[in-house]
């Protein structure tokens, strides 16, 4: 038995813990059923079925979906569905692309020694240091210069201009998820011994193989934990993306944050309470599979 | 087989830059030549490069100069995967992401072998290192010595002309390796395969190898059978690096076809009628060698080599009695096996006992200096 285990005070810490990280969490989801619209004060769960509620300014009959009401008014809004839908491009394209490349840099700063190798280790810290909002002004400078440039050189005009949208967002997402993907991968290979690289190429295996039989699957941990981290990063990152983003680019972040300048509707409750059980089940998928894994081996 | 030798290395020199930034020549013109069928060991202590020669023959390295032949054939940089050779490293680098089954299958789906094939050679490969029945075991399910044996299996399979084995046995406890060592032996001499065993072991060596190549500061000191290796010593390194030794400076006083006297000033006295090999000189300066269990302790003074000492110390070890005894200020050391029964050995001889000790010729080693 371990001695520590039952003593109130951490038992107490424990709990206080807990409520300091959850109960915002759990008002955020109570607020997505509130029957006020203005979402100042907790005035019940959504009309009952009968009941008339106004919306945006004449009564009508409240939805059918009852306390779901919020969340069907959501499902209605075709800016969020966009939103969402770019948020999800971004993510997953961002993550694929900082996947492969922060893999490769972590590879090669292992295995090869080159003049520029403490300079390229060190360069990887900048990004993550740095002030977000400094990369934000630096890379649309970078974005706004380039296009200013091409546009003229190549004459480009109208719609056909180079501008932000979905490929700038993406393009800068991919910049800074690079170091993390890059940093966790490292980690991983600190404890990976060349011997079974070698041993896979002694029985015959080319570098190829090797890398896609051996390295590839005693990396994938890594790997997979990096580009998680680079998902979770992009899904909501809000100071870089609002710098980078333009018509027909709005995330997630960038809506919910045009939204509550206006008012705060429980709509944008529903939201984030899909958003939070999302990621939710995902974790939880994840940690399934992880666990299962583990007791594969 | 197209060659007499299954690997030679000619005149072999590996360099490599320290992280000090100065050269290194971690081997250091080495000339081996390993017959087909062999059990040949590298043996020397930490740092010797038998790791680095192990690597370049395998193509994990290339030399910086000289050749590495396999089967007569150059190797230039010829890459590992298709040389004839296969490796048991020493942390034996099994995947842990695959079961015992995939890790002897690899060497086998990399050559193309069908899947009936491929099933048959690893039940045969786990037959012949005594796994049956650990097939869906990953590695780090299986013990030390069961994972060394699987590391085996994964190279033989593949049937290779040569096998490297570089420390095989370092991890594992000294009665398994002891079992281990005569495993390997048996299943080297059943299979007529090429071994080639790194090693810092010499009873290791000794206790497999048909020949041993003696390896210090990236050199060969001497290549030989285990019995050339310690009856007949090259130089004093080999000398004092397997087994024990005395070791006394002296000069050739007069010299014959095949014997020598020589002068140990250190004992103030002459040692005659010492076999001798071709290249010494009168009045060189030789050190003289005699293994501390071929002194003989007398009772009575003969007429060879014979002196007259005092015990300083014995240590009781089992099997043998250590004793030390101080013959003018130099110290030699003295094996005694315990034939005796009963007895208790200690008291055999006591501390400040006059003994006499014989140095029979025959068993009196001149090597020469530098
Ligand atoms: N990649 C390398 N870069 C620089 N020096 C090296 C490299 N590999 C080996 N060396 C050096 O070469 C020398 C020989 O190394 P090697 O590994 O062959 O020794 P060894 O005889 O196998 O020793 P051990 O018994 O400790 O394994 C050592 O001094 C080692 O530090
Ligand atoms: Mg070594």
């Amino acid at each position: 038995m371990n001695p520590y285990r039952r003593h109130p005070v951490i038992q107490i810490a424990t709990v206080l813990v807990y409520i300091f990280l959850y109960a915002p969490i759990v008002v955020l989801i109570l607020y997505s059923f509130n029957a006020s619209r203005t979402n100042v004060t907790f005035e019940g769960f959504i009309p009952r079925v009968s009941e008339r509620v106004e919306m945006k300014g004449s009564l009508v009959q409240a939805a059918p979906c009852g306390a779901f009401h919020w969340f069907c008014e959501l499902s209605k809004n075709d800016d969020v569905i966009e939103a969402a839908g770019n948020t999800l491009t971004i993510a997953f394209a961002s993550t694929f692309v900082s996947v492969i490349i922060g893999t490769m840099a972590a590879l090669a700063l292992q295995r090869y020694e080159f003049k520029l190798k403490p300079f390229s280790q060190l360069s990887l810290y900048i990004p993550i240091v740095i002030p977000e909002i400094v990369m934000g002004i630096g890379i649309l400078t970078l974005f706004s210069q380039l296009f200013g440039l091409l546009n003229g050189a190549l004459g480009l005009t109208g719609d056909s201009r180079l501008s932000l949208g979905l490929g700038t967002v993406i393009v800068s997402h991919i910049a800074f998820s690079v170091p993390f993907v890059t940093l966790v991968v490292q980690a991983r290979l600190q404890g990976f011994d060349k011997s079974y690289e070698e041993a896979a190429m002694d029985l015959g295996a080319n570098e190829w193989t090797t890398f896609r039989r051996v390295t590839f699957p005693m990396i994938l941990p890594g790997i997979l934990s990096g580009g998680l981290l680079a998902f979770t990063l992009s899904l909501d990152d809000f100071v870089i993306t609002f710098f980078t983003n333009g018509p027909g680019s709005t995330t997630l972040p960038i809506y919910v944050y045009g939204l509550l300048r206006k008012i705060i509707t429980p709509q944008v409750n529903a939201l984030s309470t899909v958003w939070v059980l999302t990621v939710f089940i995902a974790v939880l998928l994840l940690q399934m599979l992880q666990s299962r894994e583990q007791k594969q081996h | 087989m197209a060659s007499e030798f299954a690997v030679e290395l000619r005149d072999v020199v590996k360099k490599f830059i320290t992280p000090e930034g100065n050269e290194l020549n971690a081997v250091d013109h080495v000339t081996m030549q390993i017959k087909n069928g062999e059990f040949f060991s590298m043996l020397g202590s930490s740092g010797c490069g038998k790791t680095t020669s192990l690597r370049m023959i395998a193509g994990f390295e290339w030399p910086t100069e000289g050749e590495v032949y396999i089967e007569g054939k150059p190797m230039g940089h010829t890459p590992p995967f298709q040389r004839k050779v296969n490796t048991v490293f020493q942390s034996y680098a099994l995947f842990q992401h695959m079961t015992v089954f995939q890790n002897i299958a690899f060497g086998l789906e990399m050559e193309g072998a069908d899947k009936n094939e491929i099933e048959k050679r690893v039940k045969r490969a786990l037959e012949m290192v005594q796994l049956t029945g650990m097939e869906r075991r990953k590695p780090k399910q299986l013990s030390g010595g069961q994972q060394q044996r699987v590391a085996v299996a994964r190279a033989l399979v593949k049937v290779p002309d040569v096998l490297l084995l570089d420390e095989p046995l370092g991890a594992l406890d000294l009665k398994l390796r002891k079992e281990m060592q005569l495993e390997l032996k048996a299943l080297q001499q059943q299979l007529g395969i090429t071994f080639v065993y790194v090693t810092h072991d010499q009873e290791e060596a000794m206790t497999m190898s048909d020949r041993i190549a003696v390896m210090s500061k990236g050199k060969v000191q001497q290549m030989g059978t285990p019995v050339e290796i310690y009856e007949r010593p090259a130089n004093r390194f080999v000398a004092d690096f397997i087994g024990e030794s005395n070791f006394l400076e002296g000069t050739i006083k007069s010299l014959s076809k095949e014997e020598a006297v020589v002068f140990v000033p250190q004992l103030n006295a002459e040692l005659t009628g010492i076999p001798v090999s071709d290249g010494l000189v009168n009045g060189e300066e030789v050190t003289v060698s005699i293994r501390p269990e071929k002194v003989h302790i007398s009772d009575k003074v003969l007429d060879v080599n014979s002196f007259t000492g005092r015990v300083t110390n014995t240590v009781y070890i089992g099997t043998d009695t250590h004793v030390f005894v101080d013959l003018m200020g130099k110290q030699i050391k003295v094996f005694e096996q315990n034939r005796i029964s009963r007895l208790d050995p200690g008291s055999f001889y006591s501390i400040g006992q006059e003994v006499i000790l014989v140095m029979w010729p025959d068993n009196v080693l001149v090597l020469k200096k530098g």
